[in-house]
């Protein structure tokens, strides 16, 4: 029963099983839930960024805010030449800030609690930052290993815990995305369990932390979808304007 | 000892729960390979198709909108800073204008005080020249009949002394020795009447 706290990641099928080849990609509530974010997001944008005014609506000021807080988030950290990649880091903030805000709706589906789909993304940021600090660099990326003003007995040191960090930032970047929305929501349901097994004498106590937790939930769901976003600047940083 | 109860109750149903979260528990489903294909391909298909629609389409409307704004309040504070140089300009320039107007009005008014002035000064010489000429014609008038005065009574007394001698007398007594009396007589007495 829903008293699985685990139970609320499953993944079913809706509708009927489509395979190409041995693959099978059927429409899933996953995909219903990347859909339903994608579709949001696309709307707000679209309707926000319609009508041209001088004194912007609520729908125009909400578009044109969040504009400016990822532009301004990208100039911070990468600079002016991550120009380009924008409208990448703007799509990455929004999907990943919009699926975690839907998972906050009671009975629907977390996608960013997916490792899978988490990995997916951190992937193609990892391998997409080292292609683009190939491109810009040539062989000369591969300085970014050595950190300038290292003694020389520690360099081989260094080398090999910079290329162990830099290979783990996929990991990284995509277990704590995932482990954040799933620890959250398995806690909110547990204390939901709780408020449900102690009923109306003792659940008082798991309630009021539930109602806390899902403050708390709302706040991590921006914050990690900040956090990523921001690390993805970084590696951008790091790939771009190579100075270790 | 309610109290005792209450927590106990609480303290009880921890293990019913973690029982029944053992019975019911498989793992994480995110370790579940099943549908891991679906999930890349969708997320790959769905933020394919947002990214797509953001870049080309959305975005470079919203940095319009922004772009087009500031540059439109750019120019609205241009305008209203011109528009403040000229109110400047017109009202230095009407201070001129004043400041102009009210010396000239000074000046107008000097020369019409200097004009009426002189036109008085004219004025009262030319009076002045006609009341001195009448003082003096009036003057030798004057002059003249008091030149003539004594004769004429001189004429006049020797006239009536003749006329009453002749009456007194009854004779015709000659003008002449008449006349030579009176001329004494005046020339005696004529200070006393005249005063000079």
């Amino acid at each position: 029963m829903a008293a699985n706290p685990m139970s609320q990641f499953d993944v079913y099928r809706i509708g009927p099983e489509i395979k190409v080849g041995a693959f099978d990609i059927s429409f899933t509530n996953a995909s219903l839930f990347m859909i339903l974010s994608t579709v949001s997001i696309l709307l707000i944008f679209n309707i926000g960024s319609k009508k041209n005014s001088i004194l912007p609506n609520k729908i125009q000021l909400l578009a044109e805010l969040s504009y400016t807080f990822v532009s301004k988030m990208i100039s911070d950290t990468a600079g002016s030449k991550a120009k380009p990649y924008f409208a990448f880091i703007f799509s990455l903030f929004m999907f990943v800030l919009f699926c975690n805000m839907f998972g906050m709706i009671p009975y629907t589906f977390t996608v960013t609690s997916h490792i899978i789909v988490t990995f997916v993304l951190a992937a193609f940021i990892f391998i997409g930052v080292t292609v683009i600090g190939f491109i810009k660099h040539g062989f000369g990326y591969l300085k970014l290993f050595v950190p300038s003003g290292v003694p020389a007995v520690l360099l081989p040191l260094i080398v090999v815990i910079e290329i162990i960090s830099y290979l783990s930032r996929p990991i990284s970047l995509s277990v704590r995305l995932f482990a954040n929305m799933m620890a959250g929501h398995t806690m909110m349901k547990v204390f939901g369990g709780f408020v449900i097994s102690l009923g109306v004498v003792g659940g008082w106590l798991p309630l009021s932390f539930s109602v806390a937790l899902t403050g708390l939930e709302i706040l991590v769901a921006f914050l990690q979808a900040y956090v990523f976003a921001i690390l993805t600047c970084i590696y951008l940083n790091d790939a771009l304007n190579l100075h270790h | 000892m309610v109290k005792k109860i209450y927590f106990q109750s609480i303290f009880f149903s921890f293990f019913f729960i973690k029982e029944s979260f053992a019975a019911e528990s498989g793992g994480m489903p995110q370790l579940n390979p099943e549908f891991w294909v679906s999930q890349i391909f969708w997320l790959i298909l769905t933020f394919g198709i947002m990214y797509l629609v953001l870049s080309k389409l959305i975005l470079p409307k919203i940095s319009n909108n922004l772009e087009s704004r500031k540059s439109q309040i750019l120019e609205n504070i241009e305008a209203a800073e011109k528009q403040r140089e000229d109110s400047d300009a017109k009202l230095k320039e009407y201070d001129e204008i004043i400041s102009k107007s009210k010396l000239e009005a000074n000046s107008i008014f000097n020369q019409a005080r200097e004009k009426a002035l002189k036109d008085i000064g004219a004025k009262r010489e030319v009076l002045d020249e006609q009341i001195d000429n009448e003082i003096a014609e009036a003057e030798k008038e004057i002059d003249a009949l008091r030149k003539n005065a004594p004769d004429k009574i001189n004429k006049i007394a020797i006239e009536t002394s003749s006329e009453l001698l002749q009456k007194l007398i009854g004779a015709e007594v000659n003008n002449s020795s008449i006349s030579a009396i009176v001329d004494d007589l005046s020339k005696r007495n004529g200070d006393k009447y005249y005063g000079n």
